[in-house]
């Protein structure tokens, strides 16, 4: 029986999540025992053609030629997981979005007309058909050898998407925002690093992007309660998953406004 | 493809770098008349949209540039926007931030000397494909990015954006005793790294010698990582402050990456500038180790760069174990670094070569303006140089082998084109 095959592909992003495979030092020759990794340019300058069984797309999508490049990728992959902030959720990048993004290409380059991009930064999901989305900025090795491995088996990757705090509780890390009025995002932050920034004594940023059903709106008037000001309210979730959280909070907006009505 | 004796060379998307580029060969007769690197990594804005962020935030943001050396990035921006606020961090909050560095170092050296390059020289086009044919040489290349990565996940948290560092040092400080564990990791792969540096100087280097400037962060009695000002090999120096005085980047339209020149000439940065400024400084083990692998005071020879390297990660876990050894816990984790308007400059050395870093604050710390300056960008003229030299030299080469060697030699500057905010892809054009 000939092996399955992967392939790995690039969009607008810093190359971080598909290390993260090259990061799985003990794992990644085994791994390659088990898969014919037939396109992952970062790690190989052999090409298969395709079709793939395996897709792992990184990055987001900023121009008209990965637009077009994304269909064709679906089209050779059977399965096509996508890795990562950008390619879950636009990255950081997609701040573009709530921008100018000719003016941001005016304050960087000299000659903007060289520069042909989108004026948005959008996640693959918004362009094709995605069978399963690994969350994380970066995405957490673990995690990716989860799904790599439930793949290869024919079942769903138990990747759990209820919030940071389910972690924090499970590595026993007392609560930074109870016990010292820290700032923290896990109550509405995507679990899956497990709970790193709380250990080290930081509040969660996000990374992970919104958890199955937050409240954002809740979590910004108790933090602002507690003396975070506007300003800084307004930038908390506008990082790494900055498109997420901004659709989480239009729809939490509403929900908000029919829990208002019943009072 | 052929005509006559003109043609080009096409690479179309370079693989085993990081991002995406391509490069294209122009060759009219036997002369080489245009050579090209690409990039066509996608821009992703970054010096746009740090206006309006805070001085606490650089950190973590500016980490998203690049996956392979976020740790550069962080440092960096910390020394910006300390400069900009009056902050000097020093004592044991600098001593772990080279710790963090060294980490780096050696989880992107090994990175780039096993998985990336060493498939050159030996014939592969792969790591995992070489790993087939000498399993125990890949195994010890992948401890010993471990040992980096175990230093990244202890002390930053995580070993892709770490999510340690903060403006004015760290969130938590290690205890002594963590620190212990790590030590032994270190000593196995000290053994590790003088073992590479001996088989990487058995490999067969084409002939290929450079006349840059070169550039390199420098500060007295040490190997400079993760702090000083700049040094250049024709005997210029001058602080962070003066980086852009010296240094102006101009817009090419086959790329995303801004070019860069010093003083009106193309220079390079990275191992081979950091080795001639100030390899006298490397620990006495790795100096050893130079020797041994056949370097002299100086190399410009860009394909050994693979050995300067390797000396570079012995010296960096030598480094990370003597900090280790001195270490006592910091009183507190950080200092603070209250805001006030002004501007700050940082830079360090990325593995791949100088970062320059460079903030506007107003006076509550809201970034006014960013300017960030990464080595690949820096070495693109070098670069094309090189390329085109080296073509020059091998120009009745077919253009399979032809292209496989531009592809090693693109691979010799470790160019990580993400910071550009993508393969390359060769085009020799013999037209």
């Amino acid at each position: 029986m000939t092996p399955p095959t992967l392939a790995v592909w690039k969009f607008a992003s810093c190359d971080g999540c598909q290390l993260t495979l090259l990061d799985c030092e003990d794992e990644l020759l085994a791994l390659a025992g088990e898969v014919e990794i037939a396109h992952f340019l970062e790690a190989s300058s052999a090409v298969a053609d395709g079709p793939y069984d395996l897709s792992l797309v990184e990055g987001s999508i900023t121009t008209a030629a990965d637009a077009e490049r994304i269909r064709h990728v679906r089209e050779i992959s059977r399965t096509l997981v996508t890795i990562g902030a950008c390619a879950t959720a636009g990255g950081i990048q997609a701040l573009r979005n709530f921008g100018d993004v000719a003016e941001f290409t005016s304050v960087v380059y000299a000659r903007p007309e060289y520069i042909s991009t989108l004026a948005t930064s959008t996640p693959i999901a918004a362009h094709v058909p995605v069978d399963f989305e690994l969350r994380g900025c970066p995405i957490d090795k673990r995690q990716l050898l989860e799904v790599l491995t439930a793949f290869l088996h024919g079942r769903r990757p138990n990747t759990p998407a209820h919030s940071v705090c389910h972690e924090c509780k499970a590595r026993g890390t007392v609560c930074v925002m109870v016990a010292h009025g820290t700032p923290c995002l896990g109550p509405v932050t995507h679990a899956g690093c497990g709970a790193i920034c709380p250990a080290y004594g930081r509040g969660c940023y996000g990374c992970f992007g919104p958890m199955e059903s937050p409240n954002p709106r809740s979590l910004t008037t108790w933090l602002g309660a507690r003396g975070v000001p506007d300003g800084e309210l307004d930038r908390v979730f506008a990082t790494f998953n900055v498109a997420a959280f901004d659709a989480v909070s239009t729809g939490a907006a509403s929900t908000k406004d029919g829990h208002d009505a019943s009072q | 493809m052929t005509h006559r004796n003109d043609r080009t060379l096409s690479v179309g998307a370079l693989a085993r770098v990081e991002g995406e580029g391509a490069m294209y060969v122009k060759v009219t007769g036997r002369e080489v008349e245009e050579v090209r690197l690409d990039i066509y990594e996608p821009p992703r804005f970054f010096e746009a949209f740090l206006r309006g962020r805070a001085h606490t935030e650089p950190p973590d943001i500016t980490a998203r540039i690049c996956g392979i050396c976020p740790v550069a990035y962080q440092m960096s921006a910390c020394l910006a926007i300390e400069d900009a606020c009056g902050v000097h961090v020093d004592g044991q909050l600098a001593a772990l931030r080279r710790l963090l560095y060294c980490g780096e170092w050696i989880e992107s050296h090994a990175l780039h000397i096993y998985l990336l390059h060493a498939p050159d020289f030996l014939g592969y086009p792969s790591a995992v494909a070489m790993a087939r044919d000498h399993r125990e040489v890949m195994e010890r290349g992948l401890a010993l990015k471990k040992a980096g990565n175990a230093i990244l996940e202890l002390l930053g948290g995580r070993a892709i954006h770490p999510i340690n560092v903060r403006v004015g040092g760290f969130y938590r400080a290690p205890a002594r005793a963590e620190l212990a564990p790590l030590a032994e990791t270190l000593r196995r792969a000290r053994d590790d790294a003088l073992e590479t540096a001996a088989w990487v100087a058995g490999f067969d280097f084409p002939d290929l010698t450079i006349d840059h400037e070169l550039l390199a962060v420098s500060e007295p009695g040490t190997y400079a990582i993760e702090r000083g000002g700049l040094r250049t090999a024709s005997g210029l120096a001058f602080p962070a402050a003066a980086f852009q005085d010296h240094v102006v980047e101009e817009q090419v339209p086959h790329s995303t990456a801004l070019h860069a020149t010093l003083d009106g000439r193309r220079y390079l940065t990275g191992p081979l500038a950091r080795y001639e400024l100030s390899g006298h400084r490397l620990s006495p083990l790795a100096r050893e180790a130079a020797t041994a692998a056949g370097l002299g005071a100086r190399c410009r020879n860009p394909f050994r760069s693979v050995i300067v390297r390797a000396v570079e990660v012995v010296y960096a876990v030598d480094e990370a174990l003597r900090i280790i050894a001195g270490y006592e816990p910091p009183p507190r984790p950080y200092v603070e670094v209250p805001p006030r308007a002004g501007t700050g400059y940082g830079v360090t050395e990325a593995p791949r070569g100088t970062l320059f870093h460079r903030y506007d604050l107003d006076a509550d710390g809201m970034i006014t303006a960013a300017v960030i300056t990464p080595p690949t960008s820096q070495n693109q003229a070098a670069i094309e140089a090189d390329l085109r030299a080296f073509v020059q030299d091998r120009i009745d080469l077919d253009d399979v082998m032809l292209t496989a060697r531009c592809e090693q030699a693109i691979r010799n500057y470790d160019p990580c084109i993400s910071c550009s905010t993508h393969f390359l892809d060769l085009t020799v054009d013999r037209s």
